[in-house]
């Protein structure tokens, strides 16, 4: 399930979960003249450039225009195209999300919302661009897949599985070069979660490369006779409501982790889940109601309380709960 | 370069059945409105002659078959005046008459403001002003791009010119010259809270146009051979996306609501009231008699 080497963090291939995103481009576009790539200026740094140079007519410059972009990938969707739309994830939905409800969900059309640079992970940029409340926007919508892709390996999974897949589709992606600890043949489905390590103690829940933090955690916990769940939510909607409920019956606790706001996020998603279906003691790690700031993305990411140690004392706490 | 609609010229015959038609079209407007108790009167009225000239001239389209690949692709971005386009729609034969009155009601595909997956005709979903414009630009670009042969014509309102998405697709459609797109504007000075001009002002409009590499034509969009006409010049423009800025009265052809914005976004409210509407747009606001 996992790279042999996962636990040395130090020899692990780091990539940012943007590079698979052009990596599964590049391969959506060889075999489908019909995807287009619509960028709002932002073609280098969403990792769209190979896409252009290989693909140059399926490739369309929109400019700083967030809202027509979705307005304008809708319409090229309704010629028979599959759209993606690289940005920001705090422009593109956080900009056009009412495009992004009328125009792709509303109306059913062949659009992918691409958001980079999700998260506080994004670093020295600051608030403005660290975007934290992409997950609940997109979430709410009826008709739109959200995926949060671990690492590059997965996001590169995920565009290719969207591009081949009708209809609505939202991917966030990191600015921040991340371990990469999933293999080419880690299962990912839409509308599943991946059980990444066996434990009955706790489940973690994690989306994104926050997921890495949660093995470490784990391993940590094993020491002190803890044996935790690792679940990989990349799908957080649809949702495995199965693997999700299983996980709460079974360990009797849960943990989310997320770099992302609490209030609307994944971890919203398995409370609204577990609370009707089977309620037991949850913690979310995430933005607690906060913006973050400008800082490299370690400062940030221990400063907002989204590493390894956390999601111990997380679980720790938890775990009292039962 | 993409093929080339050829709009003929309007033979005078022609004219008086439209200009008759295009009444009839706004009698039902005024009937589904009232009986709908809800929608837009205004807008509805005046662009019944710019609805009528398209579905009966301008067009290449088939009723039998809306979702014919080579049709022409009309988008109607200002959404709320759906009523205009259902009623011509239905004067076409893409579906009954009888359907109209179920505008707005629980069940109908013949929604408040327009939805595709309900209502296959309509191209698009559209209501929140200046989606539709950002879509239309989105099909003329690839079917420039594929040599397609339809021509896309948006129409929209003045009051969408307020919104930033309609000039960030303005921007665009300059930029890759798609002149094989006309839009269509309903000049008419009102919006819901007033006049255009006292709420935010949109002129110099031509100007604003030219500046976006626009051709620019500018028309009474009372007159069907005026309509048809600039729909035909559109063609022969190469340079530039073509923007024809129809002047009209809200409310056309109903003495109590012309020109009035407070009738922007209501409907007749009684039976009385509808039937002081449709004795106005049948005696040419009282300039001829009438038998009731």
């Amino acid at each position: 399930m996992l790279n042999r080497g996962w636990k040395m963090k130090n020899t692990l291939k780091h990539q940012s979960t943007r590079v698979g995103y052009g990596e599964g481009l590049v391969e959506l576009g060889k075999h489908n003249k019909n995807v287009y790539v619509l960028s709002a200026d932002l073609t280098e740094s969403t990792h769209s450039q190979e896409f252009k140079d290989l693909f140059p007519d399926q490739f369309v410059q929109i400019g700083v225009s967030e809202q027509s972009l979705a307005g304008i990938g809708a319409g090229m969707a309704l010629t028979g195209k599959t759209v993606f739309l690289s940005s920001y994830a705090a422009f593109s939905p956080g900009r056009n999300w009412e495009q992004i409800r009328t125009t792709v969900c509303l109306q059913k059309t062949n659009v992918k919302v691409i958001g980079s640079h999700a998260g506080v992970s994004v670093g020295p940029d600051g608030a403005t661009h660290q975007m934290t409340e992409d997950i609940a926007l997109m979430r709410v919508l009826p008709n739109m897949i959200v995926l949060v892709p671990c690492d590059a390996i997965e996001a590169r999974k995920a565009t290719i599985m969207i591009g081949k897949k009708k209809g609505p589709a939202y991917i966030r992606l990191d600015r921040n070069s991340a371990p990469i600890f999933t293999t080419e043949s880690t299962p990912f489905e839409i509308g599943k979660a991946q059980v990444l390590r066996k434990g009955k103690d706790v489940a973690i829940i994690g989306c994104g490369p926050i997921l890495y933090e949660c093995l470490l955690a784990a391993e940590e916990l094993s020491k002190l006779g803890i044996e935790a769940r690792i679940i990989n939510n990349a799908s957080v909607k649809p949702i495995d409501e199965a693997t999700i409920i299983k996980a709460a019956r079974e360990c009797g606790a849960i943990v989310t982790a997320e770099d992302a706001q609490i209030a609307g996020g994944m971890g919203s998603a398995v409370c609204e889940l577990l609370g009707e279906a089977c309620p037991v003691p949850i913690e979310r790690i995430g933005l607690q109601d906060t913006f973050g700031q400008s800082g490299t993305a370690d400062e940030l990411l221990e400063h907002y309380k989204l590493t390894a140690p956390w999601i111990v004392k997380a679980v720790q706490k938890v775990i009292k709960k039962k | 370069m993409p093929p080339v609609r050829d709009i003929k010229q309007l033979s005078e015959k022609k004219l008086f059945a439209l200009e008759a038609r295009a009444q009839e079209i706004r009698a039902d407007i005024l009937k589904m409105l009232q009986h709908a108790g809800s929608g837009h009167s205004a807008g509805s009225l005046g662009m019944a002659d710019i609805f009528t000239a398209l579905y009966f001239h301008v067009l290449v389209h088939n009723p039998k078959q809306p979702n014919w690949k080579d049709r022409d692709r009309l988008i109607l971005s200002c959404g709320h005046i759906a009523p205009v386009r259902y009623a011509t729609m239905a004067h076409a034969g893409y579906f009954p008459k009888n359907e109209l009155l179920t505008l707005r009601k629980f069940g109908s595909r013949l929604q408040g403001h327009p939805e595709l997956n309900r209502f296959v005709g309509f191209e698009t979903t559209s209501g929140p002003l200046g989606d539709g414009v950002a879509q239309a630009v989105g099909m003329a670009y690839v079917a420039k791009k594929e040599k397609l042969p339809y021509h896309t014509y948006c129409v929209m309102s003045d009051g969408e010119l307020q919104t930033g998405i309609t000039w960030e697709s303005a921007l665009f459609a300059g930029r890759n010259v798609l002149h094989n797109m006309t839009w269509i504007i309903d000049r008419n000075n009102i919006q819901i809270d007033g006049y255009t001009e006292d709420i935010m002002p949109i002129e110099p409009l031509v100007q604003k146009f030219e500046a976006f590499n626009f051709h620019v034509i500018e028309i009474d969009g009372h007159n069907i051979r005026d309509m048809v006409d600039a729909c035909a010049y559109a063609q022969s423009i190469f340079e530039q996306p073509t923007v024809i800025i129809a002047h009209t009265t809200p409310g056309k052809g109903v003495d109590f609501m012309e020109f009035e914005p407070i009738w922007h976004g209501k409907p007749p409210k009684d039976q009385a009231e509808l039937k002081r509407a449709l004795i106005s747009l049948r005696t040419l606001n009282g300039k001829i008699e009438h038998g009731e």
